[in-house]
């Protein structure tokens, strides 16, 4: 590039950033980052939290949906009504709501996505939230859901984004053409770069505030504080660099947000491999862990300390992080009763997030110092599903598993960490067939207490949400019930 | 001359499907099940399979590898698993971002490396090669991603000249696409500028050594004469052959600087698709990366001919 170009093309720049600067005072756009990008925009066809990140509430609804903070409200299921013995669920519909591409939405469309879920072949990759459902009926124009055995989870398993209703005509592209019922259309996407979506001046609710958001993909930490600070992005709901946080904090251009997600952060165990598939052994792995160390360490000092596989902001919560301080004596005493006091190897198996492989290399150092020897070693997410999660072939990893709601896990024997308790499976089956609100978060608290007291993992921190925003840019949701950027309350202040 | 182009042409295929094996091979035995990935940690058994079978990994590997090379052959790369559209229009979309990033950077290393190199050379242990030299040796211990880092900082957070990153598309206009890809080109050509330099001043100090030159000389050409006339030519072949792996590396290679400049490029293509397991999409794009290649080495082989004459007999 020779000088003359060069010169004409930084003249360029300066005009369009005179003309920006000029209209500034009507913004009615936003730009957003993420760290990852969506692979497609189905939210019923893949498990990756960046789709629901862009369309759950912005371009896909259900019957109903998460508020900000965790509650499930009603979407587009006005009201409903159970009946007496908890098995059959009748849902009325708003009217007047439409899909994007003009035609109706209706009690058959309902039908349609929750069959489509629920289906032999299908690819729906939370199929078990559907599992208990025996039919959906169009009836008279409301829709019947009758269920298998009484599920007091229904209203809640119907807000995830993988249970949104789409229609049959358009199903088939919704991977790149996402079209939905919500406040937002989709108008284009450049792959590897960005996704924009616009308003839908036709929505049924609530309209949107803004005009146009755009999505922009940002994987490295470092470009993403860059791209905040050069104000090229608006706000960055889940900043990847928890470490320049109090650098925007200090920064009057911008706020940061911090909240709380859904993600139990755990050192999960193998509860069937020798040594580990001893209570006592994994009870003084949980005495030799510092958590307020990992969590200002790996996190600078974002995060709750758990001490049971159950979210801290949630009222049903029971605080049992007691029952597993920080205590290497202890931990030393216990390796002894068991008959290792001279320490034992096992192994360490990180996936690529920065809380794991910080964490991972805290809690090695942590765990060496009681006498466990740790064989740490780095896995791609690929690999980590291979060996870890499907081959079961690890000691210890860690993972923030992100599902609202999924103490349930541990019912499963053959999940990963391999916990296999009758009195907690059968406590589980109760929970579900339970409706009453009161019973459900008593055998909740029952059931923290069980997993706490048999140590099945290391129960670490509550991962936070730490998010950057323009500090003109209200209503962007500060916890994170699920994984999503729902833009529909979000406006500039003047 | 047609024998010859023949003879290369069964050559150039024949390392086509030795490559195109390799590539399949290598990627098919890496652990890891892109259906698994997709669906996450809450998919049972038979979702997993179901998606298996949708995206035909059910099918035997032979069976996969003889449907891809055919797919291959008559232009068809395959879809990609996670994002479902045609490999041959993603790859398409990242070629305008990595192609152009390639030539620029190439372009700004050439331009700074021929004048730095020759004066370098014709100046040889004075004051300006000294400070040459040490700025050579610097750019090629800077690391680029480190240097794109200072870049951003001072041209786009205190300055606000560019922005940080990102890539607006050829659409928003040619100046708008060029000055985004601008702060990237700069990061990528200062280590290849800087080998360059090395590269075409210390070539044209063995030619200047030669016995040609001073026979040149003798016939009573000035030194700088001597020096454009028969020196730089004989000088080029080595300077070739660094700028054409340059150019492969350039292609591909950006992945570190489209990672800070989040730039839509070919780099950052695979690195996501290897992440993922999309496999059909690494094997068709190393694939492509790998012709791509091939084709650059034969084009640097024809420009060998062009500067060197007695190349050309040999044909």
């Amino acid at each position: 590039m020779n000088t003359k170009k060069l010169s004409r093309a930084l003249f360029l720049a300066v005009c369009v950033a005179c003309v920006a600067g000029s209209v500034q005072a009507a913004k009615t756009d936003v730009t957003i980052g993420m760290q990852l990008e969506p692979p497609n925009l189905d939210p019923t066809g893949g498990a990756a939290a960046a789709i629901d990140e862009v369309v759950y509430a912005n371009i896909f609804e259900g019957l109903t949906r998460f508020g900000s903070d965790g509650s499930v409200l009603p979407a587009l299921a006005k009201s409903w009504s159970i009946s007496e013995d908890g098995m059959t669920y009748t849902f009325e519909l708003n009217s007047g709501v439409t899909f994007h591409d003009g035609s109706a939405m209706d009690a058959d469309d309902v039908k349609f996505s929750l069959d489509r879920a629920m289906a032999e072949d299908s690819t729906n990759a939370q199929k078990q939230l559907f599992a208990n459902i025996e039919s959906v009926e169009n009836v008279d124009g409301s829709v019947v859901i009758k269920l298998k055995t009484a599920d007091g989870n229904l209203l809640f398993n119907l807000a995830w984004g993988d249970a949104v209703v789409v229609a049959s005509e358009t199903v088939e592209t919704l991977a790149t053409n996402p079209v939905g019922t919500g406040p937002f259309k989709f108008k284009n996407w450049v792959q590897g770069d960005q996704i924009v979506i616009e308003k839908n001046a036709d929505y049924w609710g609530e309209p949107a505030k803004l005009d146009k958001a755009t999505f922009k993909f940002i994987s490295e930490p470092t470009a993403a504080f860059a791209a905040m600070m050069a104000g090229d992005l608006d706000a960055f709901p889940v900043f990847p660099a928890p470490e320049n946080l109090a650098q925007f904090e200090a920064d009057p251009r911008f706020s940061v947000i911090l909240g709380s997600t859904e993600g139990e952060t755990i050192l999960s165990t193998n509860n069937k491999q020798a040594p580990l598939d001893n209570v006592l052994v994994r009870q003084a792995i949980a005495h030799a862990i510092d958590r307020s160390a990992i969590i200002d360490g790996a996190m600078f000092g974002y995060g709750t300390p758990i001490g049971t596989h159950f979210a801290p902001h949630n009222p049903a919560y029971v605080d049992l992080t007691g029952q597993s301080e920080y205590d290497p004596e202890k931990s030393k005493a216990l390796l002894k009763e068991a008959g290792l006091a001279d320490g034992f190897t096992t192994t360490l198996k990180l996936p690529p997030p920065a809380y794991a492989r910080r964490g991972g290399e805290i809690i090695a150092s942590q765990l060496r110092a009681v006498g466990i020897n740790v064989e740490v070693s780095n896995l791609e997410w690929a690999q980590w599903l291979e060996q870890v999660f499907k081959g079961k072939d690890f000691g210890l990893t860690i993972v923030s598993h992100t599902e609202p709601m999924d103490i349930g896990i541990y019912a499963n024997p053959e999940y990963y960490f391999q916990y296999d308790n009758a009195e907690f499976q059968a406590l589980i089956e109760s929970f579900n067939a339970e409706t009453d609100a009161m019973k459900r978060t008593e055998i909740l608290q029952q059931a923290q207490g069980i997993i706490s007291d048999d140590y099945v993992n290391g129960y670490l921190f509550q991962l936070a949400k730490t998010g950057v925003a323009s500090s003109k840019l209200k209503g962007l949701w500060e916890n994170s019930p699920t994984q999503a950027n729902d833009l529909t309350g979000v406006f500039w202040e003047d | 001359m047609l024998r010859y182009l023949f003879k290369r042409s069964l050559i150039l295929l024949a390392t086509l499907f030795v490559a195109s094996l390799v590539v399949f091979i290598t990627i098919e035995v890496v652990p890891g099940d892109p259906a698994s990935y997709m669906l996450g940690l809450n998919a049972q058994e038979d979702t997993v399979a179901a998606l298996r079978a949708e995206l035909g990994l059910d099918k035997s590997k032979p069976a996969r590898y003889i449907s891809w090379v055919s797919g291959l052959l008559t232009g068809d790369f395959g879809t990609s698993y996670t994002y479902r559209t045609p490999v041959a229009d993603m790859v398409r979309d990242r070629m305008w971002v990595s192609l152009p990033l390639a030539i620029f950077a190439l372009l700004l290393s050439t331009i700074i490396a021929f004048p730095a190199g020759v004066y370098a050379a014709s100046h040889r242990g004075g004051i300006t090669d000294t400070i040459v030299m040490a700025f050579t040796q610097l750019g090629v211990a800077i690391p680029n991603f480190w240097f794109a880092m200072l870049l951003v900082l001072l041209f786009a957070i205190k300055l606000s000249w560019f922005s940080a990153g990102g890539f607006p598309g050829w659409d928003a206009g040619f100046f708008q696409a060029l000055k985004s890809l601008t702060l990237p080109a700069i990061a990528l050509a200062l280590p290849q500028a800087s080998i360059l330099t090395r590269v075409m001043r210390s070539s044209l100090l063995d030619v200047l050594n030669e016995d040609f030159m001073r026979t040149a000389r003798a016939k009573g050409l000035t030194r700088r004469k001597a020096l454009w006339k028969h020196a730089l030519r004989n000088a080029m072949i080595p300077v070739l052959t660094i700028i054409g792996l340059q150019f492969s590396f350039l292609l591909a290679g950006a992945i570190i600087i489209e990672n800070v400049f989040y730039l839509p490029g070919l780099g950052r293509l695979i690195f996501q698709s290897i992440a993922s397991r999309d496999l059909i999409v690494v094997e068709s794009v190393v694939m492509l990366l790998v012709m791509a290649v091939v084709l650059v080495t034969f084009a640097v082989d024809l420009a060998y001919a062009w500067v060197d004459p007695r190349l050309r007999g040999t044909r």
